[in-house]
């Protein structure tokens, strides 16, 4: 039994701004990931990639069709049908999902942010620390900035520190938004090797990744999504 | 304690005897449907030891601040047979004890005395005597502030609410205050007490020195508040406990002489300014007390 | 645990005509943080007190799940026995601080009062204890003796949260705890709000009109307007992907930095 199993999946969005403008974003998708696998959502701009991870990991609310998860208690949660709690729990011990922007508290410092998921999933603060440190001098991140808010860092240290935070507690599945866009060559390559090394270590990985390259690297499974449909208006 | 076995010639000398009432007013100035309704608000103080009672104050010949609420609780509880002491900062002979004394002889033709242990009804300002009160007799105390949460808590809806759950807390921050500023507790008058392990009471103005008296005392003790028209009571043998911390605990004043004249080291000493050079004395604020040792020793 | 720590079913107040909060029922899970958001007027404020138990709502049923697992009825409780449980249990910070706090005694008086009300009697310990607390929240230790009004607006809120806080109280209530604090001021209290959070496992009801703060501190949102729960759901969830057309132009109307 794979680890996500979508079927069906429709969300449409509802601008009640733009006259109730309907947005269909994604028409009835089926697909699922095992495993110590990597798959690969492919497709233009607008193809409804991004939106997808939101609803695989609860931030979009789904209009029909089902994303059943399992979980480590050998047990099957349907997002779609999910409570609020049962989501919190899941995004703690089950889907990681890092995103392309890093959301913070100001003040609170890099390697304090990277070993938080860490602590939360019941790791003690030492143990925390020490692999939050190694994570940040993998990816290149200076001692000297260890302990400065990352809202001051530049975009590609904050993606860095994001990805980071979710290496130091892997879940069995990691949803991944574009985690190689704005790196230098170096940093791409150790982000790779990290997410390949999640994948040997029997994570299921499902992300967005543009570069042909990056995907062939990681022996990842493309999945093609067409283009949305113009807005419909009702 | 130096006590005076009290004999029965030396009593009757030192009490004025009953005089002619005054025909214009009713026996005690107060009309008897006032003293039932004040009579009812003491009983009902006796039995919930404590708790601040409202009543119907009533306007008096005098202004508030004087013990009008003192005054109008004496009024209620006067027999023609009773002996009547009125006591101001522990002396029988300043204005507001003798005005009194007088307004009950002019109203209520009653014998009066000085003497502690001849009267039977007692109405005090600001102190408790010095000679130990026996079962029988009655402390009436003038109050100007009832209420002990007033400093740190004006709203009266509120305090009542603490008083009935016992939420007290407030009580001791304003211990606390004292010694986190002072390094001891401050509070040397109206020194808060808890009656019977349930209400925290105002004493009234009394020094602390007097606190430990009010506990297990036989005589009844009841306090009037004029202004703010209500009344509380002690029951005799009642326990009445000092607020205090278990690291800072409750003290009563001490000094480091005895009384100038009558040589008292267990009473509460006034300091006295004698002239214009700064020669001062400390005698007994209780002035029965003070004479009646002097007496004997003369 | 499977059980609601806190749950509200059926919650309606009315001022005169003006209907306040019209039949709100929702439930909150140990650890969570829920945010409550909308703009002024919209009720948040008044269901916030109605159930802290600072104001009778007009019909409501209200449980929590206290200490030893026993299932409270809070609106049927009697007034002594849920003064109790706001002084322990509970604990609730005002918009204002002098609201929460006695502005005419010390910084150590304003946390030693819950504990003195509590039945601590023994002075020195009492004063350790507020010095621990003043620094959880930051704040100098030498300040202990001296008057809040001599604080700063955003000390107070850090003193009237380490008052509130003394106690270990197990849900905390908040009333826009940042609002009328500086920007930079109220970045450090949100920060130190959710590491006391996590640290003490609270589970905390916070009202804010700011999306921000609730999109930081709580893991889950409800949005109120005219008195009613027009959307409730994750915090991320409200704010990226909002159902309601108010809570569309709630969102839009962020402003970026």
């Amino acid at each position: 039994m794979p680890i996500l199993q979508i079927k069906n999946l429709h969300k449409k969005f509802t601008l009640h701004a733009q006259n109730g403008a309907v947005l269909n974003v994604l028409n009835g998708i089926n697909l699922q990931v095992k495993a110590g696998e990597i798959a690969a959502l492919c497709g233009p701009s607008g193809a409804g990639k991004s939106s997808l991870l939101k609803a695989i990991y609860g931030t979009y609310r789904i209009d029909d069709g089902d994303i059943k998860i399992k979980t480590t208690k050998q047990k099957t949660i349907n997002i779609a049908k999910a409570e609020p709690r049962q989501i919190m729990n899941l995004r703690r011990d089950v889907i990681g999902y890092v995103s392309q922007f890093l959301r913070v508290i100001p003040r609170i410092g890099a390697l304090d942010i990277v070993a938080e998921p860490a602590i939360m999933q019941g790791m003690s603060p030492d143990q925390a620390h020490s692999i939050a440190l190694d994570l940040l001098d993998q990816l290149r991140i200076p001692q000297k900035l260890h302990n400065l808010s990352p809202l001051t860092f530049s975009g590609g240290e904050q993606q860095r520190v994001n990805i980071a935070r979710a290496m130091a507690a892997p879940r069995p599945l990691m949803l991944f938004d574009e985690p190689t866009a704005s790196l230098d060559p170096q940093n791409r390559q150790t982000v790779l090797e990290l997410i390949a090394q999640l994948r040997d270590q029997g994570t299921a990985i499902l992300g967005i990744f543009h570069d042909p390259a990056d995907r062939n690297f990681l022996q990842a499974r493309d999945i093609h999504l067409s283009a949305v449909k113009e807005p419909e208006h009702v | 304690m130096n006590e005076i076995p009290p004999k029965e010639p030396l009593i009757e000398t030192i009490i004025e005897p009953a005089t002619q009432i005054d025909p214009n007013y009713n026996f005690a100035y107060l009309n008897e449907q006032t003293k039932k309704m004040i009579r009812r608000a003491l009983l009902k103080a006796v039995a919930i030891p404590g708790y601040q009672v409202p009543f119907a104050g009533r306007e008096m010949p005098m202004p508030y601040g004087w013990g009008t609420g003192g005054v109008q609780i004496t009024a209620s509880i006067l027999t023609p047979d009773d002996v009547l002491k009125v006591i101001d900062q522990g002396a029988d002979d300043t204005t507001n004890a003798v005005s009194i004394r007088k307004f009950f002889q002019r109203t209520a033709g009653i014998a009066t005395t000085l003497n502690t242990a001849a009267a039977t009804v007692i109405q005090t300002r600001h102190r408790i005597p010095e000679q130990k009160l026996q079962e029988g007799q009655i402390l009436v105390y003038q109050v100007p502030i009832p209420e002990p949460l007033r400093f740190l808590e004006p709203r009266e809806t509120e305090t009542r609410k603490m008083h009935a759950f016992e939420d007290y807390g407030l009580m001791h921050v304003k211990l606390y205050e004292d010694i986190s500023q002072h390094g001891h507790i401050a509070t040397t008058y109206a020194y808060p007490v808890m009656v019977e392990n349930h209400y925290v009471m105002d004493p009234s103005p009394i020094p602390k020195f007097d606190n430990p008296k009010m506990n297990n005392n036989p005589a009844l003790q009841l306090f009037g508040a004029g202004r703010e028209k209500r009344i509380y009571a002690i029951p005799p043998y009642t326990k009445v406990v000092s607020l205090d911390f278990e690291d800072h605990p409750f003290e009563i004043q001490a000094w480091d002489q005895p009384c100038e004249i009558c040589g008292a080291e267990d009473s509460f000493l006034d300091e006295v300014i004698m002239d214009d050079q700064g020669t001062r004395m400390f005698v007994c604020s209780d002035s029965d007390y003070c004479q009646s040792r002097s007496e004997v020793q003369s | 645990m499977n059980q609601p720590l806190f749950s509200v079913t059926n919650l309606s107040k009315k001022f005169g005509k003006t209907i306040a909060c019209d039949d709100i029922s929702f439930d909150l899970w140990p650890g969570e943080i829920l945010g409550i958001v909308g703009e002024s007027g919209s009720g948040k404020t008044t269901l916030l007190r109605s159930i802290a138990g600072l104001i009778k709502p007009d019909q409501a049923t209200i449980s929590y799940q206290g200490k030893n697992n026993k299932l409270l009825n809070i609106d049927q409780m009697d007034e002594p026995k849920l003064r109790h449980l706001q002084r322990t249990e509970w604990a609730f910070v005002h918009q204002h601080p002098r609201d929460g706090l006695r502005m005419n005694v010390s910084a150590g008086a304003n946390i030693g009062e819950r504990l003195m009300a509590n039945g601590w009697r023994h002075y020195d310990d009492i004063r350790k204890e507020a010095i621990k607390w003043l620094e959880a929240v930051e704040i100098d230790a030498k300040r202990i003796d001296d008057l809040p009004r001599t604080f700063s607006g955003g000390m107070q809120q850090r003193l009237q949260i380490a008052r509130n806080l003394v106690t270990n109280p197990r849900l905390i209530f908040m009333d826009e705890p940042t609002g009328g604090l500086d920007v930079s001021v109220q970045a450090r209290l949100l920060d130190l709000l959710r590491g006391l959070v996590r640290d003490l496992g609270l589970s905390a009801i916070i009202v804010t009109h700011d999306l921000a703060v609730a999109r930081l501190l709580s893991n889950r949102l409800m949005v109120m307007k005219d008195g009613q729960v027009i959307e409730h759901g994750l915090t991320d969830q409200v704010l990226e992907d909002p159902q309601a057309a108010y809570s569309q132009l709630l969102v839009s109307s962020i402003l970026q930095v």
